[in-house]
């Protein structure tokens, strides 16, 4: 047996242990979920200290003398106090530092969701298209608005934001599930190509 | 102490990213973004990943000790979490060592596999909750339909202006749709940052004293 095929039977029999949950939970399946979180966990621990912790507290630190860099990363270890009962309120310091980038959001928010939106909303209703999309913007954003209520002629208008909201989460709907069945036939190929043909 | 002043550094460093975001000197797009956020903001990160792990790792050991329910599997947890770890640690990241090994056949099998299995409980689930049961939820099925075939060959053997009419549906309804709500989330999103911004909101200090 080459060790390609015994790399691809280790793949295939943890892909059948997480297909065995589609009959019913079960012991294999049970394993399989625990050893993909252990996995990950682990995987991303050695990613954080390669990919992190060497370039970013490690180099500038000992190598580059950037002895400011020792701050944030004690504020950062304050994140471990949580683990204490005494001592927790120390973490909402580290939070606070990641926090503050909420001012940022708000401009961010401001140009992308709103500005931009409005500007590509706002143009000359010159085709059939951007008079449906300009109703379509106006309708939805009506139904989100609660202070009057949605009946008579009103209602009848706002209602039609509903039907634009339908077709838009059946639109995502679709792509989502072919984005999962894509997956599915990617794991299909790989027992069905990858295992079975190297078996042959 | 304990409260005012996570609170004071976050009114305070909210609006200096605020200013950020108006203000086009160096002073703040070079040395508050680039010398002074990001590589704080990096120097943060290990100790948090750290925090997660411990965390993690005593839920699992409390579990075996109590002899919680399913508590067996947990020591799947710590197996797959330490082998790969010393893998990493002691054979090193790069492709043909035993942690590169691990991550390809055996974590993203499995993790392409849980979003697999995904495919069949959206199925389902659709089938529980579109059955055409209102003119909306026809419509919402109708949609759905037309563009999940139009991606597959069999939609364009059905007819061959079904992707054209996914298209209309992407480019026209859906657009409109997803702009209303799209500007009502930056409404939110705006309202919200003013909150945190000028104190109102302090759920993020947690609990406590």
């Amino acid at each position: 047996m080459s060790f390609e095929l015994f790399s691809n039977l280790i793949g295939a029999f943890f892909t059948l242990c997480i297909f065995s949950f589609l009959y019913k939970d079960n012991p294999l399946y049970q394993m399989a979920e625990q050893l993909l979180v252990g996995l990950s966990v682990g995987y991303s621990l050695v990613l954080t200290y390669h990919r992190v912790f060497i370039p970013y507290v490690y180099q500038p630190i000992v190598i580059r003398h950037q002895f400011m860099l020792i701050i944030p990363f004690l504020i950062g270890v304050l994140y471990l106090t949580r683990l204490t009962r005494k001592l927790s309120w120390l973490s909402r310091y580290p939070i606070a530092f990641s926090v503050m980038g909420v001012g940022s959001s708000f401009a961010l928010s401001l140009h992308t969701a709103i500005l931009v939106q409005m500007r590509q909303a706002m143009v000359p209703l010159e085709s059939i298209n951007l008079t449906l999309i300009f109703i379509g913007t106006i309708t939805v954003l009506l139904y989100f608005f609660f202070s009057k209520a949605h009946s008579g002629t009103y209602g009848k208008f706002v209602n039609v934001g509903k039907w634009y909201m339908m077709i838009g989460f059946g639109a995502s709907f679709g792509l989502t599930v072919m984005a999962r069945v894509s997956l599915l036939i990617g794991r299909i190929q790989f027992l069905v190509l990858d295992v079975l043909g190297l078996m042959k | 102490m304990k409260k005012t002043i996570p609170m004071m550094i976050v009114m305070i460093g909210g609006l200096i990213w605020l200013f950020w975001a108006f203000s086009p000197h160096y002073i703040m797009q070079e040395d508050f973004l680039y010398k002074f956020y990001i590589p704080w903001s990096w120097a943060m990160i290990p100790p948090a990943t750290i925090l997660g792990i411990i965390s993690l790792s005593m839920m699992h050991k409390a579990k075996i000790q109590r002899r919680a329910h399913k508590w067996q599997y947990s020591f799947f947890f710590f197996a797959g979490f330490i082998t790969i770890t010393l893998a990493g640690f002691l054979g090193g990241t790069q492709k043909g060592g035993l942690y590169m090994w691990m991550f390809e056949n055996m974590q993203m099998p499995m993790s392409a596999t849980m979003f697999a299995l995904l495919a069949f409980y959206m199925a389902s689930a659709a089938y529980k909750a579109f059955r055409a049961r209102s003119p909306e939820a026809t419509v919402l099925l109708l949609a759905a339909i037309i563009v999940m075939l139009a991606q597959v060959p069999i939609g364009t053997r059905i007819s061959k202006y079904l992707p054209d009419i996914s298209q209309w549906i992407l480019d026209v309804p859906n657009l409109a749709s997803k702009r209303g709500i799209m500007l009502g989330v930056g409404l939110g999103s705006i309202a919200t940052s003013l909150k945190i911004l000028l104190g109102i909101e302090r759920s993020y200090l947690g609990g406590g004293d």
